[in-house]
Protein backbone atom coordinates (compact mmCIF):
# COMPACT_ATOMS: atom_id res chain seq x y z
CA UNK A 1 0.00 0.00 0.00
CA UNK A 2 2.84 2.56 0.67
CA UNK A 3 6.19 1.88 -0.89
CA UNK A 4 8.65 4.68 0.43
CA UNK A 5 12.01 4.09 -1.35
CA UNK A 6 15.27 6.54 -0.36
CA UNK A 7 14.11 9.24 0.77
CA UNK A 8 15.50 11.94 1.71
CA UNK A 9 13.70 15.47 3.20
CA UNK A 10 15.80 18.72 4.04
CA UNK A 11 14.02 21.52 5.37
CA UNK A 12 15.54 24.87 4.68
CA UNK A 13 18.59 25.79 7.19
CA UNK A 14 19.54 21.82 6.18
CA UNK A 15 18.66 20.26 8.78
CA UNK A 16 17.22 16.23 6.91
CA UNK A 17 14.32 15.40 8.73
CA UNK A 18 14.24 12.20 6.45
CA UNK A 19 17.84 10.36 5.77
CA UNK A 20 17.90 7.81 2.63
CA UNK A 21 14.86 6.36 4.12
CA UNK A 22 13.21 3.24 2.69
CA UNK A 23 10.34 1.02 3.74
CA UNK A 24 7.28 -0.87 3.26
CA UNK A 25 3.75 -1.05 4.45
CA UNK A 26 1.16 -3.69 2.99
CA UNK A 27 -2.18 -3.46 2.18
CA UNK A 28 -4.11 -4.60 5.51
CA UNK A 29 -1.45 -3.39 7.81
CA UNK A 30 -1.39 -1.76 10.65
CA UNK A 31 1.52 -0.92 11.53
CA UNK A 32 2.91 2.14 14.24
CA UNK A 33 6.13 4.35 13.09
CA UNK A 34 7.76 4.97 16.62
CA UNK A 35 10.46 7.40 17.54
CA UNK A 36 11.63 10.27 19.73
CA UNK A 37 9.79 13.64 19.08
CA UNK A 38 11.87 14.89 15.66
CA UNK A 39 13.11 11.49 14.85
CA UNK A 40 10.76 12.33 11.36
CA UNK A 41 7.23 10.48 12.34
CA UNK A 42 5.35 13.84 11.21
CA UNK A 43 7.56 14.44 8.00
CA UNK A 44 7.10 10.90 6.94
CA UNK A 45 3.04 11.42 7.13
CA UNK A 46 3.35 15.04 5.66
CA UNK A 47 5.19 13.28 2.51
CA UNK A 48 1.82 10.56 1.96
CA UNK A 49 -0.93 13.22 2.60
CA UNK A 50 1.25 15.07 0.48
CA UNK A 51 1.27 18.39 2.89
CA UNK A 52 4.92 18.27 1.74
CA UNK A 53 6.99 16.54 -0.74
CA UNK A 54 10.37 15.04 -0.33
CA UNK A 55 13.69 16.06 -1.29
CA UNK A 56 14.97 12.88 -3.64
CA UNK A 57 13.67 9.70 -3.25
CA UNK A 58 9.72 8.54 -4.08
CA UNK A 59 6.74 8.07 -2.42
CA UNK A 60 4.24 5.50 -3.74
CA UNK A 61 0.90 5.40 -2.12
CA UNK A 62 -1.72 2.72 -3.31
CA UNK A 63 0.33 2.74 -6.75
CA UNK A 64 0.29 6.31 -7.44
CA UNK A 65 3.79 7.74 -7.76
CA UNK A 66 2.96 11.08 -5.30
CA UNK A 67 5.74 12.73 -8.05
CA UNK A 68 3.34 12.62 -10.39
CA UNK A 69 0.51 13.89 -8.44
CA UNK A 70 0.08 17.64 -9.45
CA UNK A 71 -0.43 20.36 -7.05
CA UNK A 72 -4.25 20.53 -9.16
CA UNK A 73 -4.83 17.04 -8.63
CA UNK A 74 -3.89 16.85 -4.48
CA UNK A 75 -7.08 17.34 -3.39
CA UNK A 76 -8.62 14.47 -5.28
CA UNK A 77 -5.19 12.53 -3.91
CA UNK A 78 -5.79 13.42 -0.30
CA UNK A 79 -9.80 12.34 -0.47
CA UNK A 80 -8.73 8.74 -1.02
CA UNK A 81 -7.09 8.70 2.83
CA UNK A 82 -8.50 9.16 6.09
CA UNK A 83 -6.32 11.70 7.94
CA UNK A 84 -6.62 11.50 11.92
CA UNK A 85 -4.56 14.06 14.09
CA UNK A 86 -3.76 15.14 17.35
CA UNK A 87 -5.03 18.35 18.06
CA UNK A 88 -8.09 16.72 16.31
CA UNK A 89 -8.57 19.12 13.94
CA UNK A 90 -12.41 19.71 14.08
CA UNK A 91 -13.97 22.75 13.07
CA UNK A 92 -15.26 24.17 16.62
CA UNK A 93 -18.62 26.51 15.00
CA UNK A 94 -20.60 23.88 13.87
CA UNK A 95 -21.83 20.49 15.30
CA UNK A 96 -20.70 16.88 15.36
CA UNK A 97 -22.85 15.90 12.34
CA UNK A 98 -21.98 18.70 10.23
CA UNK A 99 -17.91 17.97 11.02
CA UNK A 100 -18.06 14.25 10.21
CA UNK A 101 -20.02 14.55 6.79
CA UNK A 102 -17.80 17.61 5.66
CA UNK A 103 -15.55 15.11 3.59
CA UNK A 104 -19.05 13.67 1.65
CA UNK A 105 -19.81 17.75 1.11
CA UNK A 106 -16.61 18.28 -0.50
CA UNK A 107 -16.65 14.57 -2.75
CA UNK A 108 -19.94 16.60 -3.65
CA UNK A 109 -22.82 14.97 -1.38
CA UNK A 110 -25.83 16.60 -0.55
CA UNK A 111 -26.52 16.96 3.19
CA UNK A 112 -29.61 14.97 2.95
CA UNK A 113 -27.77 12.39 1.53
CA UNK A 114 -24.84 11.87 3.33
CA UNK A 115 -26.76 11.60 6.59
CA UNK A 116 -26.72 7.35 6.78
CA UNK A 117 -23.18 7.52 6.49
CA UNK A 118 -22.35 10.07 8.83
CA UNK A 119 -24.58 8.64 11.07
CA UNK A 120 -22.63 4.86 9.98
CA UNK A 121 -19.56 6.29 10.74
CA UNK A 122 -20.65 8.27 14.36
CA UNK A 123 -22.13 4.56 15.23
CA UNK A 124 -18.65 3.34 14.64
CA UNK A 125 -16.62 5.27 17.24
CA UNK A 126 -20.26 5.53 19.44
CA UNK A 127 -21.10 9.35 19.00
CA UNK A 128 -24.32 8.30 18.00
CA UNK A 129 -26.08 10.46 20.46
CA UNK A 130 -23.90 13.16 20.31
CA UNK A 131 -24.04 14.39 16.58
CA UNK A 132 -25.71 17.65 17.32
CA UNK A 133 -23.46 18.73 19.83
CA UNK A 134 -20.49 20.77 19.67
CA UNK A 135 -16.96 19.59 19.51
CA UNK A 136 -16.40 22.17 22.23
CA UNK A 137 -18.91 20.24 24.59
CA UNK A 138 -17.09 16.86 24.64
CA UNK A 139 -14.02 15.47 26.06
CA UNK A 140 -10.75 15.58 24.26
CA UNK A 141 -11.81 11.50 23.92
CA UNK A 142 -14.55 12.04 22.29
CA UNK A 143 -13.41 14.66 20.33
CA UNK A 144 -10.75 12.51 18.51
CA UNK A 145 -13.41 9.62 17.98
CA UNK A 146 -15.12 12.11 16.20
CA UNK A 147 -11.78 12.99 14.25
CA UNK A 148 -11.52 9.19 13.28
CA UNK A 149 -15.70 8.95 12.41
CA UNK A 150 -14.68 12.07 10.21
CA UNK A 151 -11.52 10.06 8.81
CA UNK A 152 -13.35 7.19 8.10
CA UNK A 153 -17.02 8.45 6.93
CA UNK A 154 -15.82 7.72 2.99
CA UNK A 155 -14.28 4.49 3.34
CA UNK A 156 -10.96 5.18 2.84
CA UNK A 157 -8.24 1.95 2.34
CA UNK A 158 -5.50 4.22 3.84
CA UNK A 159 -5.92 5.76 7.37
CA UNK A 160 -2.85 7.61 8.48
CA UNK A 161 -2.70 9.07 12.26
CA UNK A 162 -0.38 11.55 13.68
CA UNK A 163 -0.38 10.53 17.79
CA UNK A 164 -3.89 10.21 17.71
CA UNK A 165 -3.72 9.54 21.65
CA UNK A 166 -0.76 11.87 21.98
CA UNK A 167 -3.77 13.85 24.39
CA UNK A 168 -5.63 11.34 25.94
CA UNK A 169 -5.24 9.48 29.38
CA UNK A 170 -4.32 5.60 28.79
CA UNK A 171 -7.77 4.37 29.03
CA UNK A 172 -8.95 6.63 25.95
CA UNK A 173 -5.75 5.79 24.49
CA UNK A 174 -6.79 2.30 24.45
CA UNK A 175 -9.90 2.62 23.27
CA UNK A 176 -8.91 4.95 20.12
CA UNK A 177 -6.29 1.96 19.24
CA UNK A 178 -9.44 -0.67 19.61
CA UNK A 179 -11.50 1.77 17.26
CA UNK A 180 -8.76 1.37 14.64
CA UNK A 181 -7.82 -2.65 15.10
CA UNK A 182 -11.58 -2.87 14.23
CA UNK A 183 -11.61 -0.67 10.87
CA UNK A 184 -8.13 -2.97 10.25
CA UNK A 185 -10.22 -5.78 10.90
CA UNK A 186 -12.35 -5.13 8.01
CA UNK A 187 -8.94 -4.32 5.63
CA UNK A 188 -8.41 -1.26 5.84
CA UNK A 189 -4.30 -0.49 6.04
CA UNK A 190 -3.36 1.68 8.93
CA UNK A 191 -0.41 3.81 9.62
CA UNK A 192 -0.23 5.56 12.98
CA UNK A 193 2.52 7.58 14.19
CA UNK A 194 3.24 7.31 17.96
CA UNK A 195 5.60 7.13 20.92
CA UNK A 196 3.48 5.83 23.32
CA UNK A 197 6.04 2.52 23.44
CA UNK A 198 3.36 0.77 25.99
CA UNK A 199 0.58 0.71 23.85
CA UNK A 200 1.70 -0.36 20.89
CA UNK A 201 3.13 -3.18 22.84
CA UNK A 202 -0.76 -3.82 24.32
CA UNK A 203 -1.55 -4.15 20.46
CA UNK A 204 1.33 -6.33 18.92
CA UNK A 205 1.42 -4.75 15.92
CA UNK A 206 4.29 -4.20 13.43
CA UNK A 207 6.61 -1.24 14.43
CA UNK A 208 8.55 1.28 12.33
CA UNK A 209 11.06 2.55 14.62
CA UNK A 210 12.86 5.75 13.48
CA UNK A 211 16.12 7.44 14.83
CA UNK A 212 17.15 10.89 13.35
CA UNK A 213 15.36 10.11 9.93
CA UNK A 214 16.77 6.51 9.88
CA UNK A 215 15.51 2.64 10.56
CA UNK A 216 16.58 2.32 14.14
CA UNK A 217 17.82 -1.26 12.25
CA UNK A 218 18.46 -2.53 15.53
CA UNK A 219 15.22 -2.72 16.81
CA UNK A 220 13.75 -3.34 14.33
CA UNK A 221 14.99 -6.53 14.33
CA UNK A 222 13.88 -6.97 17.80
CA UNK A 223 10.52 -5.67 16.95
CA UNK A 224 10.01 -7.89 14.04
CA UNK A 225 11.24 -10.76 15.57
CA UNK A 226 9.20 -10.42 19.14
CA UNK A 227 6.12 -9.47 16.29
CA UNK A 228 6.21 -12.92 14.68
CA UNK A 229 6.62 -14.46 17.91
CA UNK A 230 3.38 -12.68 19.48
CA UNK A 231 1.54 -12.97 16.45
CA UNK A 232 2.25 -16.79 16.40
CA UNK A 233 1.16 -16.65 20.18
CA UNK A 234 -1.54 -15.02 19.37
CA UNK A 235 -2.78 -17.20 16.44
CA UNK A 236 -2.52 -20.55 18.87
CA UNK A 237 -4.62 -18.74 21.65
CA UNK A 238 -7.47 -17.60 18.83
CA UNK A 239 -7.32 -14.13 19.23
CA UNK A 240 -6.29 -13.43 15.31
CA UNK A 241 -8.56 -14.72 12.62
CA UNK A 242 -6.08 -17.62 10.51
CA UNK B 1 -22.41 -2.66 14.90
CA UNK B 2 -21.99 -2.96 11.30
CA UNK B 3 -18.86 -3.16 10.23
CA UNK B 4 -17.47 -0.43 7.85
CA UNK B 5 -16.32 -2.00 4.37
CA UNK B 6 -13.81 0.26 2.69
CA UNK B 7 -14.53 0.78 -0.77
CA UNK B 8 -11.14 2.38 -1.76
CA UNK B 9 -12.84 4.96 -4.25
CA UNK B 10 -13.96 8.67 -2.87
CA UNK B 11 -17.59 8.67 -1.69
CA UNK B 12 -19.74 9.53 -5.13
CA UNK B 13 -23.03 10.76 -4.93
CA UNK B 14 -25.55 8.01 -5.48
CA UNK B 15 -29.45 9.30 -5.90
CA UNK B 16 -28.99 12.94 -8.12
CA UNK B 17 -27.16 13.10 -11.91
CA UNK B 18 -24.76 15.27 -11.58
CA UNK B 19 -26.66 18.18 -12.59
CA UNK B 20 -28.73 17.64 -10.19
CA UNK B 21 -25.84 17.36 -7.31
CA UNK B 22 -23.97 20.86 -8.87
CA UNK B 23 -27.15 22.93 -7.92
CA UNK B 24 -27.54 21.55 -4.72
CA UNK B 25 -24.52 21.76 -4.02
CA UNK B 26 -24.30 25.45 -4.90
CA UNK B 27 -27.82 26.32 -3.73
CA UNK B 28 -26.59 25.20 -0.50
CA UNK B 29 -23.14 26.63 0.00
CA UNK B 30 -25.37 30.66 -0.82
CA UNK B 31 -27.65 29.61 1.75
CA UNK B 32 -24.97 29.16 3.59
CA UNK B 33 -23.25 31.96 3.00
CA UNK B 34 -25.99 34.31 3.44
CA UNK B 35 -26.49 32.71 7.10
CA UNK B 36 -23.23 33.56 7.84
CA UNK B 37 -23.68 37.35 6.96
CA UNK B 38 -26.94 37.19 8.94
CA UNK B 39 -24.83 35.91 12.01
CA UNK B 40 -23.16 39.20 11.52
CA UNK B 41 -25.85 41.74 10.63
CA UNK B 42 -24.13 44.58 11.48
CA UNK B 43 -21.00 44.00 9.96
CA UNK B 44 -22.88 43.08 6.85
CA UNK B 45 -25.62 45.78 6.71
CA UNK B 46 -22.32 48.13 6.63
CA UNK B 47 -20.49 47.02 3.74
CA UNK B 48 -24.17 46.54 1.76
CA UNK B 49 -24.95 50.32 2.93
CA UNK B 50 -21.23 51.38 1.45
CA UNK B 51 -22.07 49.75 -1.36
CA UNK B 52 -25.49 50.83 -1.84
CA UNK B 53 -24.17 54.07 -1.33
CA UNK B 54 -21.23 53.86 -3.68
CA UNK B 55 -23.96 52.66 -6.78
CA UNK B 56 -26.66 55.26 -5.59
CA UNK B 57 -23.98 58.26 -6.26
CA UNK B 58 -23.66 57.73 -10.13
CA UNK B 59 -27.39 56.11 -10.44
CA UNK B 60 -28.33 59.71 -9.18
CA UNK B 61 -26.55 61.93 -11.38
CA UNK B 62 -27.51 60.01 -14.68
CA UNK B 63 -30.65 60.50 -13.22
CA UNK B 64 -30.17 64.22 -12.86
CA UNK B 65 -28.68 64.40 -16.42
CA UNK B 66 -31.78 62.12 -18.07
CA UNK B 67 -34.39 64.39 -16.74
CA UNK B 68 -32.00 67.78 -18.16
CA UNK B 69 -32.23 65.85 -21.48
CA UNK B 70 -35.92 65.28 -21.31
CA UNK B 71 -36.31 68.63 -20.82
CA UNK B 72 -34.33 70.27 -23.19
CA UNK B 73 -35.69 67.78 -25.51
CA UNK B 74 -39.18 69.92 -25.00
CA UNK B 75 -37.11 72.86 -25.71
CA UNK B 76 -35.63 71.06 -29.49
CA UNK B 77 -39.42 70.99 -30.62
CA UNK B 78 -39.98 74.45 -28.97
CA UNK B 79 -37.38 76.26 -31.69
CA UNK B 80 -38.68 78.74 -33.50
CA UNK B 81 -37.70 80.61 -36.81
CA UNK B 82 -38.13 84.16 -36.26
CA UNK B 83 -38.34 85.17 -40.51
CA UNK B 84 -38.30 88.89 -40.84
CA UNK B 85 -40.11 89.46 -44.13
CA UNK B 86 -38.89 92.62 -46.37
CA UNK B 87 -40.08 96.06 -45.40
CA UNK B 88 -41.85 96.10 -48.96
CA UNK B 89 -43.76 93.15 -48.35
CA UNK B 90 -47.57 93.53 -47.79
CA UNK B 91 -49.97 92.40 -45.34
CA UNK B 92 -51.97 89.95 -47.85
CA UNK B 93 -48.54 88.30 -49.82
CA UNK B 94 -47.39 87.72 -45.77
CA UNK B 95 -50.05 85.59 -44.82
CA UNK B 96 -49.98 83.96 -48.15
CA UNK B 97 -46.51 82.96 -47.90
CA UNK B 98 -47.66 81.90 -44.05
CA UNK B 99 -50.07 79.67 -45.30
CA UNK B 100 -47.56 77.94 -48.21
CA UNK B 101 -44.68 77.49 -45.08
CA UNK B 102 -47.22 75.54 -43.11
CA UNK B 103 -47.73 73.33 -46.12
CA UNK B 104 -44.16 72.17 -45.73
CA UNK B 105 -43.91 68.45 -43.76
CA UNK B 106 -41.00 69.61 -41.04
CA UNK B 107 -43.44 72.55 -40.51
CA UNK B 108 -46.14 72.04 -37.46
CA UNK B 109 -46.83 76.01 -37.23
CA UNK B 110 -46.59 79.32 -38.63
CA UNK B 111 -47.76 82.45 -37.03
CA UNK B 112 -47.69 85.93 -38.58
CA UNK B 113 -46.91 88.99 -36.32
CA UNK B 114 -47.84 91.96 -38.35
CA UNK B 115 -45.53 94.98 -37.76
CA UNK B 116 -48.70 96.98 -35.85
CA UNK B 117 -48.51 94.04 -33.81
CA UNK B 118 -44.97 93.83 -33.05
CA UNK B 119 -44.83 97.29 -32.76
CA UNK B 120 -47.39 97.62 -29.87
CA UNK B 121 -45.65 94.64 -28.42
CA UNK B 122 -42.58 96.73 -28.28
CA UNK B 123 -44.19 99.75 -27.29
CA UNK B 124 -45.77 97.97 -24.41
CA UNK B 125 -42.67 96.06 -23.11
CA UNK B 126 -39.70 98.38 -23.99
CA UNK B 127 -40.88 101.48 -22.52
CA UNK B 128 -40.26 103.78 -25.06
CA UNK B 129 -43.89 104.71 -25.58
CA UNK B 130 -43.79 108.07 -26.11
CA UNK B 131 -40.36 108.38 -28.58
CA UNK B 132 -42.15 105.48 -30.60
CA UNK B 133 -44.99 108.30 -31.24
CA UNK B 134 -42.94 110.48 -32.93
CA UNK B 135 -42.29 107.71 -35.95
CA UNK B 136 -44.51 108.60 -38.88
CA UNK B 137 -43.61 104.66 -40.35
CA UNK B 138 -43.40 101.85 -38.75
CA UNK B 139 -40.09 100.76 -38.68
CA UNK B 140 -40.60 96.83 -37.69
CA UNK B 141 -41.27 94.28 -40.90
CA UNK B 142 -43.71 91.67 -41.18
CA UNK B 143 -42.15 88.70 -38.97
CA UNK B 144 -43.55 84.84 -39.87
CA UNK B 145 -42.91 82.28 -36.58
CA UNK B 146 -42.19 79.08 -38.00
CA UNK B 147 -41.91 76.33 -35.39
CA UNK B 148 -40.69 73.19 -36.92
CA UNK B 149 -42.27 70.10 -36.33
CA UNK B 150 -41.04 67.48 -33.59
CA UNK B 151 -39.55 64.57 -36.22
CA UNK B 152 -37.24 67.03 -37.34
CA UNK B 153 -33.49 66.07 -36.96
CA UNK B 154 -30.76 68.52 -36.32
CA UNK B 155 -29.90 68.11 -40.24
CA UNK B 156 -33.57 68.80 -41.29
CA UNK B 157 -33.38 72.08 -38.73
CA UNK B 158 -30.27 73.68 -40.80
CA UNK B 159 -31.84 72.42 -43.96
CA UNK B 160 -35.33 74.18 -43.53
CA UNK B 161 -32.93 77.13 -41.67
CA UNK B 162 -31.34 77.75 -45.25
CA UNK B 163 -34.42 77.29 -47.52
CA UNK B 164 -36.37 80.07 -45.19
CA UNK B 165 -34.03 82.08 -45.86
CA UNK B 166 -33.53 82.03 -50.05
CA UNK B 167 -37.33 82.94 -49.80
CA UNK B 168 -37.13 86.03 -52.21
CA UNK B 169 -39.67 87.77 -49.32
CA UNK B 170 -37.35 87.25 -46.47
CA UNK B 171 -35.03 89.55 -45.13
CA UNK B 172 -33.51 88.00 -41.71
CA UNK B 173 -33.90 84.34 -40.53
CA UNK B 174 -32.94 83.79 -37.32
CA UNK B 175 -33.43 81.03 -34.55
CA UNK B 176 -31.36 81.17 -31.44
CA UNK B 177 -29.97 77.58 -31.21
CA UNK B 178 -26.44 78.83 -29.52
CA UNK B 179 -27.81 78.81 -25.91
CA UNK B 180 -29.65 75.29 -26.09
CA UNK B 181 -26.03 73.91 -28.06
CA UNK B 182 -24.11 74.76 -25.09
CA UNK B 183 -26.27 74.00 -22.74
CA UNK B 184 -25.80 69.69 -24.69
CA UNK B 185 -22.35 70.84 -24.51
CA UNK B 186 -22.90 71.24 -20.65
CA UNK B 187 -24.40 67.98 -20.30
CA UNK B 188 -21.90 66.21 -22.47
CA UNK B 189 -19.38 66.93 -20.37
CA UNK B 190 -21.06 66.71 -17.03
CA UNK B 191 -22.23 62.97 -18.76
CA UNK B 192 -18.37 62.13 -19.40
CA UNK B 193 -17.33 63.95 -15.62
CA UNK B 194 -20.10 61.11 -14.41
CA UNK B 195 -18.60 58.33 -16.35
CA UNK B 196 -15.10 58.43 -15.05
CA UNK B 197 -16.45 59.22 -11.55
CA UNK B 198 -18.68 55.77 -11.85
CA UNK B 199 -15.93 53.80 -13.45
CA UNK B 200 -13.72 55.35 -10.04
CA UNK B 201 -16.37 54.25 -7.67
CA UNK B 202 -16.53 50.98 -8.92
CA UNK B 203 -13.05 50.55 -8.00
CA UNK B 204 -13.75 51.40 -4.85
CA UNK B 205 -16.34 48.37 -4.66
CA UNK B 206 -13.91 46.01 -6.06
CA UNK B 207 -11.55 47.34 -2.76
CA UNK B 208 -14.09 47.52 -0.42
CA UNK B 209 -15.62 44.09 -1.42
CA UNK B 210 -11.94 42.21 -1.87
CA UNK B 211 -11.23 43.86 1.82
CA UNK B 212 -14.31 42.35 3.71
CA UNK B 213 -13.72 39.11 1.68
CA UNK B 214 -10.06 39.49 2.55
CA UNK B 215 -10.85 39.57 6.29
CA UNK B 216 -13.47 36.80 6.53
CA UNK B 217 -10.63 34.83 4.45
CA UNK B 218 -8.27 35.57 7.46
CA UNK B 219 -10.93 34.61 10.25
CA UNK B 220 -11.86 31.35 8.63
CA UNK B 221 -8.33 30.36 8.02
CA UNK B 222 -8.12 27.35 10.20
CA UNK B 223 -11.72 26.36 8.58
CA UNK B 224 -9.66 26.41 5.38
CA UNK B 225 -7.01 24.32 6.39
CA UNK B 226 -8.57 21.56 7.54
CA UNK B 227 -11.16 21.91 4.28
CA UNK B 228 -8.03 21.03 2.05
CA UNK B 229 -6.49 18.58 4.65
CA UNK B 230 -9.02 16.75 4.12
CA UNK B 231 -9.13 17.09 0.37
CA UNK B 232 -11.23 20.15 -0.64
CA UNK B 233 -10.57 21.30 -3.83
CA UNK B 234 -9.68 25.28 -3.99
CA UNK B 235 -12.77 25.85 -5.64
CA UNK B 236 -14.60 24.31 -2.78
CA UNK B 237 -13.53 26.61 -0.39
CA UNK B 238 -13.40 29.66 -2.57
CA UNK B 239 -16.99 29.21 -3.29
CA UNK B 240 -18.40 30.29 0.26
CA UNK B 241 -16.64 33.55 -0.72
CA UNK B 242 -17.84 33.96 -3.78
CA UNK B 243 -21.38 33.54 -3.01
CA UNK B 244 -20.69 35.81 0.29
CA UNK B 245 -19.33 38.73 -2.37
CA UNK B 246 -22.81 37.97 -4.79
CA UNK B 247 -25.07 38.68 -1.76
CA UNK B 248 -22.87 41.70 -0.60
CA UNK B 249 -23.10 42.96 -4.87
CA UNK B 250 -27.09 42.04 -4.93
CA UNK B 251 -28.06 43.71 -1.07
CA UNK B 252 -25.76 46.92 -2.60
CA UNK B 253 -27.74 47.28 -5.41
CA UNK B 254 -31.02 46.51 -4.11
CA UNK B 255 -30.59 49.39 -1.32
CA UNK B 256 -28.96 51.51 -4.43
CA UNK B 257 -32.45 51.46 -6.21
CA UNK B 258 -34.48 51.60 -2.85
CA UNK B 259 -32.23 54.95 -2.17
CA UNK B 260 -32.66 56.96 -5.29
CA UNK B 261 -36.13 55.72 -4.82
CA UNK B 262 -36.59 57.51 -2.17
CA UNK B 263 -34.59 60.35 -2.90
CA UNK B 264 -36.67 61.07 -5.79
CA UNK B 265 -39.80 60.72 -3.77
CA UNK B 266 -37.97 63.81 -1.73
CA UNK B 267 -38.09 65.75 -4.82
CA UNK B 268 -40.65 65.04 -6.75
CA UNK B 269 -43.53 67.73 -5.06
CA UNK B 270 -41.10 70.59 -5.33
CA UNK B 271 -40.49 69.71 -8.84
CA UNK B 272 -43.86 69.17 -10.13
CA UNK B 273 -44.79 72.87 -7.94
CA UNK B 274 -42.10 74.13 -10.40
CA UNK B 275 -42.85 73.09 -13.35
CA UNK B 276 -46.52 74.10 -12.41
CA UNK B 277 -45.22 77.44 -11.50
CA UNK B 278 -44.18 77.12 -15.77
CA UNK B 279 -47.22 75.58 -16.82
CA UNK B 280 -45.35 72.63 -17.82
CA UNK B 281 -46.23 69.45 -17.84
CA UNK B 282 -43.06 68.00 -16.92
CA UNK B 283 -42.79 65.08 -14.22
CA UNK B 284 -39.23 63.48 -12.63
CA UNK B 285 -38.26 60.65 -14.72
CA UNK B 286 -37.14 57.53 -12.69
CA UNK B 287 -35.17 55.01 -13.29
CA UNK B 288 -36.82 52.66 -15.77
CA UNK B 289 -36.44 48.47 -15.53
CA UNK B 290 -33.11 48.35 -17.75
CA UNK B 291 -31.35 50.72 -15.36
CA UNK B 292 -32.96 49.17 -12.62
CA UNK B 293 -31.52 45.88 -13.31
CA UNK B 294 -27.73 47.53 -14.69
CA UNK B 295 -27.38 49.01 -11.10
CA UNK B 296 -28.50 45.68 -9.97
CA UNK B 297 -26.31 43.36 -12.19
CA UNK B 298 -23.37 45.78 -12.00
CA UNK B 299 -23.45 45.51 -7.88
CA UNK B 300 -23.84 41.74 -8.76
CA UNK B 301 -21.10 42.09 -10.93
CA UNK B 302 -18.54 43.73 -8.93
CA UNK B 303 -19.39 41.58 -5.76
CA UNK B 304 -18.46 38.37 -7.34
CA UNK B 305 -15.18 39.91 -9.19
CA UNK B 306 -14.25 41.50 -6.29
CA UNK B 307 -14.48 38.59 -3.88
CA UNK B 308 -13.00 36.60 -6.75
CA UNK B 309 -9.72 38.68 -6.84
CA UNK B 310 -9.73 38.57 -2.78
CA UNK B 311 -9.97 34.76 -2.99
CA UNK B 312 -7.56 34.04 -5.57
CA UNK B 313 -5.12 36.10 -3.79
CA UNK B 314 -5.67 35.19 -0.37
CA UNK B 315 -6.64 31.30 -0.22
CA UNK B 316 -3.25 30.26 -2.28
CA UNK B 317 -1.18 31.14 0.88
CA UNK B 318 -3.51 29.11 3.19
CA UNK B 319 -2.16 25.63 2.90
CA UNK B 320 -1.91 23.03 5.43
CA UNK B 321 1.06 22.51 8.00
Amino acid sequence: MIQIENVTKRFPGGHDALRNLSLNVDKGEMVFVTGHSGAGKTTLLRLIALTDRPTSGQVIVDGQDTRRVSRRNIPAYRRQIGMVFQDHKLLYDRPVFDNVALPLIIAGWSHRDAARKVRAALDQVSLLKKEKQFPETLSSGEQQRVGIARAIVTRPMLLIADEPTGNLDPDLSLEVMRIFRRFNEVGVTLLIASHDIALIDQLGCRRIPLVDGRLDHDEEEDVVAEYAERLQFERDRGEWPQ
Amino acid sequence: MAAIEPTGAPAAPRSSGPVGVWAVTHLSTAIGALGRLSRQPFASLMTILVIAVTLALPSAMHLLIKNARSISASWDSALDFSVYLKADTSIDAARRLGDIIELRADVERVTLITADEALAEFRAQSGFGEALDHLTVNPLPHTLIVRPGSANTELSIALLDEELGNLPEADLVQVDTEWVRRFHAILEILQRSIAIGSALLGAAILVIIGNTIRLDIQNRREEIEVAKLIGASNAFVRRPFLYSGLWYGLGGGLLALLLVRYGLYAIEEPVSRLAGLYDSPFSVLALNLEESLLIVGLGVTLGLVGSWVAAARHMRRIEPR
